[in-house]
């Protein structure tokens, strides 16, 4: 294992036989991935070795590659959200709702206020369960296996928070064009509240073992460090931009959902290392709380869910079953035989890792012409290979879980 | 040399063996249960009661799985590398003090397997053997990663047994003595040696982690960069010796901590006690405490483990030969300078 065959003329025999005449000493060349468990997914880096040092690297992308964007231009636009879900799967509410907005955005529909607030809070929801997968993982990664598991299962409580509204868990499929498929229950409030109450202490915890370790500082300080100018030019956003010094965040910068209506910081770090990383997520996570707290308390009143748009939206069951117009709505929409103008929008979020941006034409059919991903993910993986030469192998693990790469969303 | 010492001798080495082999099977047992203790699970519980009986499923479960030979060019050495790993983990506990003497038959037993005068010079050549279970294997696995743990093996062990060797001279200095029965006789009268020696202490149990690859110093087997170092491609019973061996190791340091600087088989009011109840029960709650005390360090083991995260290898490297060595030749030096003006 580790072997791998590279054609003949790859550039990394030139180095092997020009470094081997120098010295004496040999180079090495390491096949990392594409199933190695410290990867969480499937990635492919064929690494240049001078014992534990990296000195070249060249990653490979596509093992999971399942054509979402060509997937996409075959199907009606509501059949589009299972797909975003398995793109950052560790966050998939947000990508839905981003995708939900997109429509909006195409179709021009005014989202009521109470189902703005409720999607705030399933999206920072999510927002929380990233963060906390991504920085358990880099614990793991370092060796610390306790930090994960114990903070995992509050993963699961909001996951069970997930099941209330939408039934799902992992992939979640949330939301409907203007707004929500049904109301929230009053069981899924009583679930916030709880995981409200009981998770900032756990994190308080893991906070607490990691951010003054001796080891963990050592471990990610100074590792895999990104320049502000370099993070820009490579296209970096979300924490890891942030991590670098840049307060670019989609929430304050193009406010969606009424995000403006509420008040939070943008952690924001120095240097772009692999700590910076960290401590900037761990941040984000508590701006998340108090976003949600926010939100539950300036929640209207009432029990509007969605917007009222006939058109895009299912009647409910009863009317379909008696009423002749609401059946007729309801055909047209599952067969996704919906009035959609010709238009090209682009709407930006802020997803788990970056910003997450959804890029729509269409030509007023059911279908869109062509839709774009902005994965941030995929921008990521990028500047992997700068970021890990020169440094030692356990680094490059450390850097590439401290970026929070998820295969699903880098490949698409 | 007479029929009766030859089955005393016997009959103590067989129980220090099965010792060792039961102290090593039921350490895999309180490693998850104290993994899941500290971290909020059940820990196995299936397998009889408490999964008490999960070690004994473990060892059956891995004498059936599918004996996999990696395309090597050398079988013999794959064999060999957890068959040394093993032998050397399961010999280091002959020379360890158990007990006091006890009185039976009309014959004073030592419960010790052997008392040879070099005990401690025995412990770390056994040690330094024992790492070319984990070169030999890893080197024979034909696996890069292998390779790469073992090169980290072998260097880790290699430097932090110097400053273990360095570390221990300062004990060796105030016993005037390499036994370890003799160690233990002066702790008997002249209390603890952590007292005298707490430098000497935490040098030894830093460099005891590196030893037996436990974290923050499993560099060698870390699953996040080498997938599994050096048993990544060994399967069914051998990998399971090279898991029992660190086991083992992990128990003999333990034992070997709680011997040299905790006392032994001593206990507070050990004199008065051998007085009022005894000889033979006296070493018997001898015995218990010394078990007490490694049962201890076996979970201060796992607690570490299970906290705080591993080293990087220069980190390591740096720590080991820039921090522990200068720290053990003062801690020497100054001890040499006290013993010379108090003594």
């Amino acid at each position: 294992m580790g072997n791998v065959v590279l054609p003949a003329d790859h550039r990394y025999y030139k180095y092997i036989e020009e470094r081997h005449n120098e010295d004496g000493s040999e180079l090495a060349i390491l096949n990392l991935g594409p199933t190695h468990p410290a990867t969480h997914g499937i990635f492919q880096n064929i690494l240049l070795m001078d014992g534990e040092r990296i000195l070249d690297a060249e990653p490979t992308i596509g093992y999971i590659h399942r054509a979402f964007e060509k997937i996409a231009e075959n199907r009606p636009f509501y059949q589009i959200t299972p797909l975003t879900d398995r793109m950052n799967y560790c966050s998939s509410p947000i990508n839905n709702m981003a995708w939900w907005m997109t429509l909006e955005k195409l179709l021009d529909i005014e989202v009521p206020k109470r189902a703005q607030y409720l999607r705030v809070i399933v999206m920072e929801l999510a927002r929380i369960t990233d963060h906390l997968i991504c920085n358990s993982i880099l614990g793991v990664d370092t060796g610390a296996y306790t930090g994960f598991l114990y903070v995992f299962q509050f993963r699961e409580k909001v996951y069970e928070i997930y099941e209330e509204i939408c039934g799902a868990r992992l992939t979640t499929n949330m939301g409907r064009i203007g707004g929500f498929e049904r109301d929230w229950t009053p069981k899924a409030f009583e679930l916030l509240d709880v995981f409200l109450k009981d998770f900032p202490v756990a994190w308080k915890e893991f906070e607490d073992l990691f951010t003054r370790n001796r080891i963990f500082i050592d471990r990610t300080v100074n590792v895999g460090p990104i320049t502000a100018e370099q993070a820009m030019s490579y296209g970096f956003t979300g924490p890891n931009l942030r991590a670098a010094g840049v307060d670019y965040d989609v929430r304050v910068a193009q406010p969606y959902s009424s995000y403006e209506d509420f008040e939070f910081n943008i952690p924001v770090g120095k240097s772009g290392d692999t700590y910076d990383r960290f401590c900037v997520r761990n941040a984000e996570v508590w701006e998340s709380l108090s976003i949600i707290r926010q939100a539950l308390d300036k929640m209207p009143e009432g029990n509007v869910y969605h917007a009222d748009v006939p058109d895009y939206y299912l009647p409910p069951k009863e009317d379909v079953y008696h009423n002749m117009e609401a059946l007729i709505y309801h055909f047209k929409i599952v067969m996704g035989e919906v009035p959609v103008p010709v238009a090209e929008v682009y709407h930006p979020v802020e997803g788990g890792n970056g910003e997450l941006g959804f890029y729509l034409i269409t030509d007023g059919s059911r279908t869109p012409y062509r839709l774009h991903f902005r994965r941030p993910s995929f921008i990521y993986y990028q500047a992997y290979p700068e970021m890990i030469k020169g440094s030692m192998l356990s680094d490059a693990i450390v850097i590439l879980s401290s970026l929070n790469v998820i295969a699903g969303e880098l490949d698409a | 040399m007479d029929s009766a010492f030859i089955i005393e001798k016997s009959v103590v080495i067989v129980a220090v063996f099965a010792l060792t082999m039961f102290m090593a099977m039921y350490s895999t047992w309180a490693e998850r249960k104290v993994a899941a203790f500290l971290q909020d699970r059940v820990g196995p519980n299936r397998a009889g009661w408490g999964g008490l009986l999960q070690p004994l499923a473990d060892g059956a479960k891995l004498f059936t799985k599918e004996e996999f030979f990696p395309n090597t060019p050398n079988r013999f050495l794959f064999i060999l590398g957890p068959a040394i790993a093993m032998s050397t983990a399961l010999i280091t506990s002959a020379v360890i003090p158990w007990g006091d003497k006890i009185h039976v038959f009309g014959r004073d037993v030592v419960l010790q397997a052997t008392d040879i005068d070099v005990s401690i010079l025995y412990v770390f050549g056994v040690l330094s053997i024992g790492v070319y279970g984990i070169m030999i294997g890893a080197w024979a696995s034909n696996n890069k990663y292998s390779l790469m743990s073992a090169v980290r093996a072998s260097s880790q062990m290699i430097s932090y047994e110097v400053a273990m060797g360095l570390a221990i001279i300062s004990i060796l200095m105030m016993s005037g003595s390499l036994s370890l029965k003799d160690i233990t006789e002066m702790q008997t009268t002249g209390g603890w040696n952590v007292l005298y020696q707490p430098l000497a202490f935490i040098i030894f149990l830093i460099c005891s982690f590196a030893e037996t690859n436990r974290t923050p110093f499993d560099l060698a087997e870390c699953e996040s960069e080498l997938i599994g170092g050096y048993h990544t491609e060994y399967s069914s019973m051998k990998m399971g010796f090279y898991l029992f061996a660190e086991y083992a190791n992990m128990f003999i340091s333990a034992t070997i901590i709680s011997v040299i600087f905790f006392g032994g088989y001593h206990f507070p009011f050990m004199a008065e006690c051998k007085e009022a109840i005894g000889m033979n029960l006296t070493a018997l709650i001898g015995f218990l405490a010394l078990f007490a005390k490694i049962c201890f360090f076996i979970f201060f083991y796992m607690w570490v483990r299970w906290t705080i995260p591993r080293f990087r290898y220069d980190q390591l490297m740096h720590l080991g030969w820039k921090i522990l060595i200068p720290l053990a030749v003062i801690n020497i030096i100054v001890t040499g300078i006290v013993m010379v003006l108090f003594n």
